[in-house]
């Protein structure tokens, strides 16, 4: 039996695993470094029967997914920092209307304008909110072509499990690399219940899918459902990815591309024979706190690598429960290189 | 004794008591939206869009399937609703505020795009449901809660004509500007609306029809006096009719 894979580019990865998902139309406005997938999807999807619309900008593109998904539909949009932050009062409107959708961000840099370069700046935006109001996006945070592919399928069957909007959090380093890709269809797509998708009430009550809630107490009730959701979220869902965490006395803790360079490290530290260990929280909403705190309790100790000034930092301090949390950040402009975070990881090793 | 119903509550629409202020055009618009729905027996197959407004409570009447769509954005989620599902019929139902100022570029690629939607748009010349703010369609002197000295042009530019610019274009298929005010406009306005939904149901392109309105809460007018506004200061800048019929579907 052979397996081929081919040398694709993760942004390709992405539109490919949603093809194979199911997903039959696409919303976007062209930004770099994502354009990959609206061009891949502008020649596929019309070739399954699906669509793709080239919105007039962000904030229409949000609200298209919004109304296409309220069919049932599978659907999504995808885009990068800017143009994410004019999408997030859709997504606030999705989150509260509980409407599945998928949403790509590959994460350029900021603020304002910034660069193309990868940073990873926008995971407050992604993990806190963004929107307004009390809701969570599913987060996943890919960190290789075939995670890309095999997350997007996740994202599309975790949307609908949970009526809520998926975003996959990538960046320009992971959206834009080759890497060989296995791509293997789900099959079967699984179909969860869908009484509530906009078909046109024949032989049926009406549906409605909406956010405002004026009526005594509704608003509440609301709220505590979507958070009851939230936390069976952090039930079943949580997901990681542990690198000789075991005997490890130090413990790099790093999200998608940042992850990439602290694995070579944390190689480059075992060979000087030093007990370091990686911890790559592939959700971030929900986060791996409670692997990280039993850990913690373990008496590991922490350091965190992002492409940033220190985002999740702060899940990883809490988490922690109080143990000594060590972070090397970098905001967007160099990589950080193997060898950097090395010399932090040689400072900082206990001595024991 | 023999009687005869002659008004009826169309099929499409709740037996619930509209919340809309007195003399409010709304309720009017709303029943003539019903009854266009059931004069093709669509009820089953439709899907509204409320917008952000007065008539937000869309669901509340309408018996169809309804989704909520983000202040302006009602055009934007109308488009993915029936990309998704086009052997349904979709209508927004938006304000001026909604429509002509912060979904205005919804609401123009939209008809650029020639979705095949229908859009009721309600002016009323001002944001109603905030306390009545200036809109892009008050006339000029207007006062408003944010226009207390009435508008300027110099300072806010002159009232926008909605169904003119959009019947520029290109995938606009048929846009009409109507009122309540005589029995006459009011038989213009239900055949308009009828129309606009017949060529959704014939896939002709993007449809527009706007209900020149009365608030007479934020007017500060009685309902007589609200009516007699529309006819006399709103038609003679705003003039019905029907501004694009397109004869068969798109040819171009
Ligand atoms: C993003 C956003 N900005 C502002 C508002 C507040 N708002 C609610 S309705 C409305 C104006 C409604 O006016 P119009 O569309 O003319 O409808 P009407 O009430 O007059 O029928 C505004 C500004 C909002 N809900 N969302
Ligand atoms: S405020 Fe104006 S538009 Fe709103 S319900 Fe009252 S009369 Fe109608
Ligand atoms: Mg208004």
């Amino acid at each position: 039996m052979t397996e081929t894979r081919d040398l694709v580019k993760g942004n390709e990865a992405v539109a490919m695993g949603a093809i194979d998902a199911g997903c039959l139309y696409y919303f976007g406005y062209p930004i770099t470094p994502q354009s990959d997938i609206p061009e891949y999807l502008s020649y596929h999807l019309p070739k399954v029967g699906g669509e793709f619309v080239q919105a007039e900008s962000e904030v229409a593109a949000i609200n298209m997914l919004m109304g296409a998904a309220s069919t049932g539909i599978r659907a999504m949009t995808s885009s990068s920092s800017p143009g994410i932050s004019l999408m997030q009062e859709g997504i606030s409107y999705i989150a509260g209307s509980e409407i599945p959708t998928v949403i790509v961000n590959m994460s350029r840099s900021g603020p304002g304008l910034g660069g193309i370069a990868p940073s990873q700046g926008d995971y407050f935006q992604a993990v806190k909110g963004g929107g307004h109001g009390d809701y969570h996006l599913l987060v996943l945070a890919p960190n290789s072509v075939q995670e890309l592919y095999d997350l997007t399928i996740l994202a599309f069957e975790l949307a609908e499990k949970y009526r809520n909007p998926v975003m996959i959090l990538g960046d320009a380093m992971i959206g834009q690399m080759k890497e060989p890709l296995l791509r293997e269809p789900p099959g079967e797509i699984h179909e969860y219940p869908k009484e509530w998708a906009l078909t046109g009430a024949k032989g049926r009550p009406q549906r409605v899918l909406k956010s405002l809630y004026l009526k005594d107490g509704e608003l509440t009730a609301h709220n505590w459902k979507l958070h009851q959701k939230y936390e069976t979220m952090k039930e079943s869902e949580i997901r990681f990815e542990e690198l000789m965490t075991e005997d490890a006395d130090l413990i790099l803790v790093a999200f998608g591309s940042a992850a990439r360079i602290s694995r070579t490290s944390v190689m480059m530290a075992r060979e000087a024979g030093m007990r370091v260990g990686l911890f790559r929280p592939i959700t971030l909403f929900p986060f791996p706190e409670p692997q990280l705190t039993a850990m913690a309790k373990a008496g590991k100790r922490f350091f965190v690598v992002e492409l940033n000034t220190g985002q999740m930092l702060e899940d990883v301090k809490i988490s922690a429960q109080g143990n000594q949390v060590d972070f090397f950040g970098k905001p967007p402009g160099a990589l950080p290189t193997p060898e950097e975070i090395f010399e932090e990881i040689k400072k900082i090793y206990p001595e024991s | 004794m023999s009687e005869k119903k002659i008004f009826s509550r169309p099929k499409t629409l709740k037996d619930a008591p509209f919340h809309f202020c007195p003399g409010c055009h709304h309720g009017i618009a709303h029943r003539m939206v019903a009854e266009a729905i059931d004069k093709y027996s669509l009820r089953e197959k439709t899907i509204g869009v409320a917008s952000v407004g007065c008539s937000v409570f869309l669901y509340d009447y309408f018996d169809v399937d309804v989704i909520e769509a983000p202040h302006g954005r009602a055009a934007a989620v109308a488009t993915g609703v029936k990309r998704a599902r086009k052997d349904k019929i979709v209508f927004s139902y938006q304000g001026d505020g909604d429509l002509a100022s912060i979904g205005i570029a919804e609401t123009v690629h939209t008809a650029n795009r020639g979705e095949n939607i229908t859009i009721i748009f309600i002016n009323n010349t001002v944001y109603g449901m905030t306390g009545g703010q200036l809109a892009p369609t008050t006339l000029l002197g207007q006062k408003t809660t944010t226009s207390p000295y009435g508008r300027d042009f110099m300072q806010d530019g002159y009232p926008i004509r909605m169904t003119e610019i959009l019947a520029t274009l290109e995938g606009t298929a048929f846009a009409a500007r109507v009122a309540f005010t005589t029995p006459k406009n009011i038989n213009m306005a239900k055949k308009a609306i009828e129309k606009a939904f017949q060529f959704q149901k014939e896939e002709m392109g993007f449809t527009f029809v706007e209900i020149l309105s009365a608030c007479p809460t934020n007017w500060g007018l009685n309902s007589i006096d609200s009516m007699k506004r529309v006819e006399e200061e709103m038609i003679p800048y705003f003039p019905l009719g029907i501004f694009k019929e397109r004869k068969a579907a798109d040819v171009l």
